[in-house]
């Protein structure tokens, strides 16, 4: 998309800090989230989940729980289409959603849906479940990446491999990538020095705080109404629609308020199921689910096993790098396998580079987007290797990072070459920053890790209608998942030249807008951002046409200056400027409503990098770690509400602090989840944290009017290697293996003395 | 003809080439002329693709121009978080 008028400094709103515009309602409870919704006859649904890790369904028997008083409706795989399709590129993955969503033959992981009833109250529903009587055949399963791959290792789904997975690999491995360039074998040959480790990364939840929730209304006549939490509505009206054999403009989705998603609410898994069962019991259905099947159930994300080596020579130069990445994703194809490949060893200018990756399927819930899908993982490894590198050779770590880095014109390990990009710029401010310079306490360690993201544009749909107050009113459809609706309001602020308060931004429902893509891919700031200039510019241009057509001048005679219509020149004739309430006031009159508009699918994301500092403490007796200081700088490209952004560091950085430190997916030998609950998976307290400091780098984004790069996700990528930097410093032994729970941290201490 | 260059796990299906030309002048152009070429693509194609052009991704406007000077990269599409 070619930008003819961009802007990158004197702004007069966008840079403010604002007080956000849902704050009142949250703190007040006004605020409508998925569980809040009720409608007059509404029904309880609840879902009944496999207890074994992976089972052939031989029966369902629900006559049962079809009898018990107060039970409205059943449904199983039986109640769903056989045919779910919709549009050209997503062949296939209807049908895993559908999968996913109630279990068809077998039972492919421990918590799949099997069957779902409705009833008069949420007791009687549960109660229900207890008498469906499915009969299993209880099959072999596997959970582990590495197991999942070897020979011998139970079958997930015969078939489900695409073409690029090479001959003679095991049926659970699904897709295979492969890329790089120059000659790595040459490369490492050049080397002073080459280090080759082997990395584990166990799945972790993306730990919204709102679980998962819904209220579908589905007639017979195929018309419905979702209300949902979720990140892409659109998504939900589409995909809700081929599981059920709906047309899709039937189908009206509305999106709650939402509280977290962090790329866990871009798919669904009981929406379809509340449909399903409101259309058999003519009934509103609205389904709640617990914690525990939230864990059980829905997307955590993949699990790693990760091989890497890289060359070095004495002044810092790396010769050459290579790496394996195995991702195991679930029962279903998808694991982001080429991302944490091509992500890898993106932050660095490399000659010589060559990244694998593989797909694998076992019996764990379908993985589902976690920030940056693919690319922390990938950071944890690469970045430990270049730190060893760093010690052995008595390098500064961010002098070897800076000396290898990745600026425009570098042919990236993916293959095209960089446009504008901002790592050098965070690495230099992290060289320069206090916390760099300060020495450590006594038994202290510090990390360094830089960390790389794609970001993304995709379809969008803005509409920006003035009233006659002279106040706008933005209508977006991007749920907003990290301060989205001030972002808009500042940019139309912008353009308008109207206060921020003047302006309420909502996030539409599916009948209101065009198709718009899920709020994912740290996009919305970027895409909705640029919708949104772009819909003020247009009915910008309608508010100077007015003032043209009042002033009996030239349209082109007139411009917009500080949210007033002027004459362009002093040949345009002597006007006081007309101020935009001016022109609202009696729009009705002069031509009608008047809304900018604007449709189109941005393709100038730009791509994104971040550089982290962590300073730790290891108890060497406990194992019990403790995050002392942290720093977080990125490129935001522009920071159009800085506190927004600064905020998005922060979560980053404290997601990372979990993943690295005490998140994961326990399995017992009988492939159940262990700790499906906040008691028993740990995500950080806020007694966890130190401060997280932030530094927003803004090197611009030629791709955005502003800008704007997307900040939701980079934030994420540098945390696990730079936390495992520390921690293995202070700890005085490398850390290969994630999270670094005491028990683990002891484990090693107790190996490394032992020799 | 531009010059695509593809992900290897694409090259079984290209007679095992790392890049192939094609005639095109427009992101549109190449994902058609690559199907007509090479009719195993038409799956990769159809699962979702992105295409680098100049080192801008191009993740779904196929109206993006393209001429011979052009490096272009068929990559695949991105899901984010």
């Amino acid at each position: 998309m070619a930008l003819d008028d961009t802007k990158t400094k004197d702004f007069k709103f966008v840079g403010t800090r604002p007080e956000r515009p849902d704050g009142v309602d949250k703190v007040t409870g006004r605020a409508k989230f998925g569980a809040d919704m009720t409608a007059p006859g509404m029904l309880h649904g609840a879902i009944l989940r496999s207890p074994h890790a992976h089972a052939r369904i031989l029966s369902i028997d629900t006559s049962k729980a079809e009898a018990l008083k107060g039970v409205k409706a059943v449904v199983t795989r039986a109640d769903f289409s056989t045919n779910p399709t919709f549009g050209p590129g997503l062949t296939g993955e209807p049908w895993n959603v559908l999968e996913n969503v109630m279990a068809g033959e077998k039972a492919l992981y421990d918590g799949h849906a099997v069957a779902a009833v409705a009833a008069t109250s949420a007791l009687i529903a549960r109660d229900a479940l207890k008498l469906i009587d499915v009969t299993y055949e209880v099959l072999d399963h596997v959970t582990d990446v590495d197991k999942a791959m070897a020979e011998g290792a139970p079958v997930i789904r015969e078939g489900a491999a695409d073409k690029s997975v090479p001959a003679g690999m095991h049926p659970n491995v699904v897709r295979y990538h492969d890329s790089g360039h120059g000659d790595v074998e040459a490369g490492f040959a050049e080397a002073d020095l080459v280090l080759e480790n082997s990395f584990k990364t166990e799945a972790t939840h993306q730990g919204y705080i709102e679980p998962h929730a819904c209220l579908g209304s589905l007639g017979n006549d195929g018309k419905g109404e979702l209300w949902c939490t979720t990140q892409g509505h659109w998504y939900a009206q589409k995909m809700c629609a081929a599981l059920l054999g709906l047309e899709t403009s039937q189908l009206r989705v509305t999106a709650s308020e939402i509280g977290g998603g962090f790329g866990g609410k871009t798919t669904v898994f009981i929406e379809p199921v509340a449909l399903a069962l409101s259309r058999k019991a003519n009934k509103p259905v609205k389904i709640v689910m617990s914690r525990s099947e939230v864990f059980r159930a829905t997307g955590p994300t993949a699990s790693t096993s990760m091989d890497i080596k890289i060359g070095m020579k004495k002044d810092g130069t790396i010769t050459a790098a290579s790496g394996v990445f195995r991702l195991q994703g679930g029962a279903f194809p998808g694991a982001p396998c080429e991302f944490t490949a091509m992500c890898a060893f993106a932050p660095y200018a490399l000659e010589n580079v060559h990244q694998i990756g593989y797909d694998v399927m076992s019996n764990r819930p379908k993985q589902a987007a976690y920030r940056a899908p693919g690319s922390p993982m990938a950071a944890f490894a690469v970045e430990s290797v270049i730190d060893d590198l760093c010690k052995e050779l008595g390098l500064d770590p961010i002098d070897v990072r800076l000396k290898n880095a990745s600026h425009k014109g570098t042919k990236a390990s993916f293959g095209p070459r960089f446009d504008d990009i901002g790592l050098v710029e965070t690495l230099e401010a992290a060289k320069a920053h206090e916390h760099y310079n300060t020495p450590l306490k006594e038994g202290q360690g510090r990390g360094i890790s830089c960390g790389f993201w794609f970001n993304h544009g995709g379809e969008t749909a803005v509409s920006l209608a003035l009233s006659e107050d002279g106040t706008a009113q933005i209508s977006v459809g991007t749920p907003d998942i990290g301060g989205s609706r001030a972002s808009m309001a500042l940019m139309a602020a912008e353009e308008l030249g109207i206060p921020y308060e003047h302006i309420r931004c909502t996030v539409a429902d599916t009948a209101t807008l065009g198709y718009n893509e899920i709020s994912h891919g740290s996009r919305v700031t970027y895409a909705s951002g640029l919708a949104t200039i772009k819909a003020a510019k247009d009915a910008v241009n309608k508010l100077c046409k007015r003032a043209a057509q009042k002033w009996g001048i030239p349209e082109d005679a007139v411009k917009w200056e500080d949210g007033c219509a002027v004459p362009s020149g002093a040949n345009a004739g002597d006007f006081d400027p007309l101020p935009l309430a001016k022109i609202t006031a009696n729009m009705g009159a002069t031509g009608g409503p008047i809304v900018g508009h604007f449709e189109a699918t941005p393709e100038g994301a730009g791509v994104s990098f971040a550089t982290h500092i962590v300073d730790a403490e290891v108890d060497h007796e406990t194992g019990k770690t403790k995050i002392v200081r942290y720093t977080v700088v990125q490129d935001a490209g522009k920071a159009i509400h800085p506190t927004y952004v600064e905020g998005q560091f922060q979560g980053g950085a404290a997601q990372g602090i979990g993943w690295a430190l005490n998140e994961e997916y326990i399995y017992g030998d009988d492939g159940r989840l262990q700790n499906a609950g906040f008691l028993d998976y740990r995500i950080p307290l806020a007694s966890d944290l130190p401060m997280i400091d932030t530094v927003i780098v803004e090197v611009a984004n030629p791709g955005h009017p502003y800008g704007v790069r997307g900040v939701g996700e980079t934030s994420i990528c540098p945390p696990l290697a730079a936390i495992a930097n520390a921690v293995s410093a202070a700890a005085g032994v490398r850390m290969r293996e994630l999270p670094m729970s005491p028990p683990r941290i002891v484990a090693a201490l107790k190996a490394a003395q032992d020799g | 003809m531009v010059k695509v260059h593809l992900w290897s796990g694409l090259r079984s299906l290209v007679d095992g080439q790392d890049a192939v030309e094609v005639q095109a002048s427009t992101v549109g152009d190449i994902l058609r002329g690559l199907v007509k070429l090479y009719p195993g693509l038409e799956g990769p194609i159809e699962a979702g693709v992105s295409v680098a052009v100049d080192g801008k991704i191009i993740a779904n406007d196929l109206t993006t121009p393209v001429t011979t000077e052009s490096e272009i990269y068929l990559m695949q599409k991105l899901r984010g978080g």
